[in-house]
């Protein structure tokens, strides 16, 4: 068996939807649309992230994004990025379910703009009542595994925890909590923010997460499309590498070469 | 409010701005004359969701706020 196969067969389900790819990217911060629907190309992500803000009625033939990326062949992943209470996030994917139809959705409640950390009270209040109302909310949340598990109990149908800051590109912080977190949970985790480069997608796999969520990692690389590419493959990589099994680590020395028949 | 013989004029409030439109207008037609397709947006009014299946038949009032949302790149 070869590993491209071994990595097409190995598909993923969130919420009874089935996916390939474990990467997930978003859709903001690109220079242009055509860029941006060339990175989702490369990276070979079959969900994105996308926020849900007002027209511009002045200017209502200004080009829209679903001319660029088509959410026929794109699963469209609506968030409530810049929403800092509960009800200002519920009252967002109510409009997006609207707009798309879909329940799948993500959750982000902000705590605070400058370090743009959930507010966890607020997370797990808009949780339970999406749940109600019959959303699929994708949560990201603190690498918490307390947390993660509250919020699973309150229905959420993935735990996207923070590797570090959005938007900040410092990698994965902290190891053990999110390693915690995958063992804990009984839905997909996926680490969401914080990945600056391949390794750091390809740590956050080898550490068992179902998926990858980035998207400054890719558009604010001086080539996105190269760094879609190479995000693909670390998010490949790193799970191949979990799913074969790695080494366990020595304190010291162990030689690869025989030491029988030395001259 | 009183029907004048003339179709009145009304204001509502669009993603924060003021409109005047056809008095008994429905919110497609708003819509429309704005410059949008009503299928590719999602409307809410005074802060409830107008689904699609009913924006051809939900009337424009005197005073109503509506956002007016679609998709744009986000993380």
């Amino acid at each position: 068996m070869n590993a491209p196969q071994s990595v097409a067969a190995d598909a993923w389900t969130v919420a009874g939807r089935t996916f390939t790819s474990r990467l997930i990217v978003g859709t903001g911060k690109y220079k242009s649309f055509e860029e941006n629907a060339a990175a989702v190309e490369a990276s070979g992500a079959e969900i994105v992230t996308v926020a849900v803000r007002r027209v511009n009625i002045a200017d209502p033939n200004q080009p829209m994004l679903t001319d660029f990326i088509d959410p026929k062949k794109i699963t469209y992943l609506p968030n409530t990025a810049g929403c800092f209470t509960a009800d200002d996030a519920i009252r967002t994917l109510r409009l997006a379910r609207e707009a798309g139809g879909w329940n799948l959705v993500k959750l982000e409640v902000l705590g605070e703009a400058k370090t743009l950390y959930p507010d966890m009270r607020e997370t797990l209040k808009a949780t339970e009542v999406l749940v109600k109302e019959g959303f699929e909310p994708m949560v990201y949340c603190v690498d918490d595994p307390i947390a993660a598990k509250q919020l699973e109990e309150a229905g959420a149908v993935a735990i996207m925890p923070l590797g570090a800051p959005i938007g900040s590109g410092l990698g994965i912080q902290n190891l053990v909590t999110i390693r915690l977190i995958v063992e804990g949970a009984n839905v997909p985790v996926l680490v969401d923010a914080g990945v600056g480069t391949a390794s750091d997608a390809a740590v956050a796999m080898e550490l068992g997460c179902d998926g990858v969520l980035m998207n400054t990692a890719i558009a604010e690389a001086k080539d996105p499309v190269m760094m879609a590419r190479a995000m693909k493959s670390a998010v490949e990589a790193g799970r191949m590498a979990y799913l074969s099994g790695r080494m366990g680590k020595r304190r010291y020395a162990d030689p690869s070469s025989p030491l029988a028949g030395l001259i | 409010m009183t029907e004048t013989a003339q179709e009145a004029m009304i204001s509502v409030h669009v993603n924060g701005e003021m409109r005047t439109v056809p008095g008994g207008c429905s919110i497609s037609a708003m819509l429309e004359s704005i410059g949008l397709n009503p299928s590719k947006v999602a409307v809410e009014r005074n802060l409830e969701v107008v689904p699609r299946s009913s924006l051809g038949e939900v009337k424009a009032c005197e005073g109503d706020r509506f956002e007016i949302v679609h998709f744009v790149g986000g993380g």
